[in-house]
């Protein structure tokens, strides 16, 4: 599903990835987990190519989706982040409508009429386990809405194109405990019909959500196994030191 | 002095400051109104002058500042958004766009006189515009431009980055982005700056002196290659040179309200604007 070639990721000089492989079957959730600054957000970034956004980028090595080299010359940025979606760390609505919010992905890529919109936009509010709570405002601004209410818009927002993929930075850690769970509780649902790579800094989240994890450190990958193998029995020392809470 | 006592002076002083300066403001206006609201009528408002100046109306005037404050805005305004855009948005943060920044504050910078030799010298004679609204509305306009691409950098700038990133992981383009999310976003920041240069541009004496002002045209204008009274040289003219300067003061301060009055209405205007535009999508910052 997602393939990841001996990357060696650069910004300017800093070399940030250095010689990662990895692959992510299809409908799992991978959780990456590691100190600030090891470069999971740029890893993660790398699939939907918005590193590209940044100047003075340079990248070596082989990133396939579905198949597809995704860097391949032919490849058109648009179309991939539609497989492709994104949610951040930090709830990010447009200053716009609830119903707008989530119909903005499919007006920028002009798919289907007006009705199908509105059933995009429903349907998508409805796996983002949001719609009960909306339904009788969606015209109303999205700023209106409690953070963790943000969050799960965004996720129906990237959900609306019909994506294959769903990158997840650190999408619960601006969010309150109850917004947490069920952040986490929607992810087992979307699991379903979406790959989904996450990463988080909290350990027991990654515990409960993932059904593998790597661990990253100085822009390596330490190790990559299954979940509860990672942690009840690690291979390497480092990672060890890091779940248990003795890194540093 | 003890931290409490020094906050308390720092505050009085600061408020008897700020006090002065709202009552010089206040003076300046109850001083026009109190001398110019006696010749204010439905006549003065929307006759041309008679009796060499010393009656009549304005209206010429009032016509010619509204076709000039119009003509500017409608050169300064798209050009200005556009650079701003460009400077902001798509070219980086090179030695080009730093460049461009000085100059554009360097600009900003010129006294208005020298705008209205330039916009004679380009405008009415090179380009052959003779004196008239057009070459009147650019040379406006050329002044209006560093505040328009100022206050449009500033409000492109408080724009959160998270919108662009959202925008584009969602597979809109850089133009997509901009058109309709940041552009809305940064809409009521933008409109000050419209006011800001409005008010500014209808003021001016000097740009419009070679350019297009007419010293006495009761004849409203036909077409944008021709002259026209405005309000500020107007009032230069009969505060200064007119036939019976004594006799035209009362007019001057009636001119001088109308414009403090039209700007102050713009003004408004962009108050309510600004206000219903946020207020739709109340932003959190
Ligand atoms: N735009 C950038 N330009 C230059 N260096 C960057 C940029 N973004 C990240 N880096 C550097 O790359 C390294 C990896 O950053 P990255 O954001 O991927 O880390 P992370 O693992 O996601 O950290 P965190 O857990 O704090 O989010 C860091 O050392 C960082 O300083
Ligand atoms: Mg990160």
């Amino acid at each position: 599903m997602i393939e990841a070639k001996n990357i060696d990721f650069y910004y300017g000089s800093f070399h940030a990835l250095k010689n990662i492989s990895m692959t992510m079957e299809a409908h799992t959730v991978t959780a990456f987990i590691g100190p600030s600054g090891c470069g999971k957000s740029t890893f993660l970034r790398l699939f939907n190519r918005m590193n590209d956004l940044i100047d003075g980028i340079r990248l070596t090595g082989e990133c396939l989706v579905q198949g597809a080299n995704i860097y391949g010359k032919s490849v058109q940025v648009d179309e991939l982040r539609k497989t492709v979606g994104m949610v951040f760390q930090k709830p990010n609505p447009f200053p716009k409508s609830i119903f707008e919010n989530v119909a903005y992905g499919l007006r920028v890529n002009n798919l289907g009429d007006k009705k199908f919109i509105a059933q995009q936009v429903e349907e998508s509010l409805i796996a983002a386990a949001l719609w009960d709570e909306v339904k009788d405002k969606l015209k109303k601004s999205a700023f209106e809405l409690s953070g963790g209410q943000q969050q799960r818009l965004c996720i129906a927002r990237a959900l609306a194109v019909s994506p294959a993929v769903l990158l997840m930075d650190e999408p619960a850690s601006a969010l309150d405990p109850i917004s947490t769970s069920k952040i986490e509780e929607l992810i087992h649902q979307l699991k379903k019909d979406y790959t989904i790579v996450i990463v988080t800094h909290n350990m027991q989240q990654a515990a409960r959500v993932s059904d593998k994890t790597g661990f990253f450190m100085l822009g390596e990958l330490v190790e990559f196994s299954e979940t509860k193998k990672m942690f009840l029995n690690p291979e390497k020392k480092q990672t060890q030191n890091y779940i248990t809470g003795r890194f540093g | 002095m003890n931290k409490e006592s020094s906050q308390r002076t720092a505050f009085i002083i600061f408020r008897i400051l700020g006090i002065i300066v709202v009552s010089i403001l206040l003076w300046i206006l109850g001083f026009i109104i109190y001398n110019g609201m006696g010749v204010i009528s439905w006549e003065f408002l929307t006759a041309a002058p008679a009796e060499g100046m010393t009656a009549g109306g304005i209206f010429p005037a009032i016509v010619g500042t509204l076709c000039l404050v119009a003509g500017s805005m409608i050169f300064a305004f798209p050009v200005g958004v556009m650079s701003a855009i460009y400077t902001n948005e798509y070219a980086g943060n090179g030695w080009i766009v730093k460049f461009i920044r000085v100059m554009t504050n360097n600009l900003g910078s010129i006294p208005s006189i020298v705008f209205g030799l330039f916009g004679m010298s380009l405008f009415v004679n090179t380009l052959g515009f003779g004196d008239s609204i057009l070459a009147g509305s650019l040379t406006l306009g050329l002044l209006a431009l560093p505040i328009v691409i100022r206050t449009t950098e500033e409000a492109l700038k408080a724009v959160p980055s998270s919108y662009r990133t959202g925008s584009r992981a969602l597979g809109a383009s850089k133009l997509q982005t901009i058109s309709r999310v940041i552009l809305p976003a940064a809409f009521p920041n933008i409109t000050t700056g419209l006011i800001l240069s409005i008010g500014r541009v209808s003021g001016e004496t000097a740009p419009i002196l070679f350019t297009v002002a007419a010293y006495f045209l009761p004849k409203l204008p036909t077409g944008i290659f021709d002259q026209v009274m405005a309000l500020p040289y107007h009032l230069y003219v009969i505060a200064t040179s007119g036939t019976d300067i004594e006799a035209s003061r009362p007019v001057a301060y009636g001119t001088a309200l109308v414009l403090i009055a039209i700007v102050l209405l713009m003004n408004l205007l962009a108050a309510f604007l600004r206000r219903h535009f946020s207020n739709k999508w109340r932003a959190e910052r």
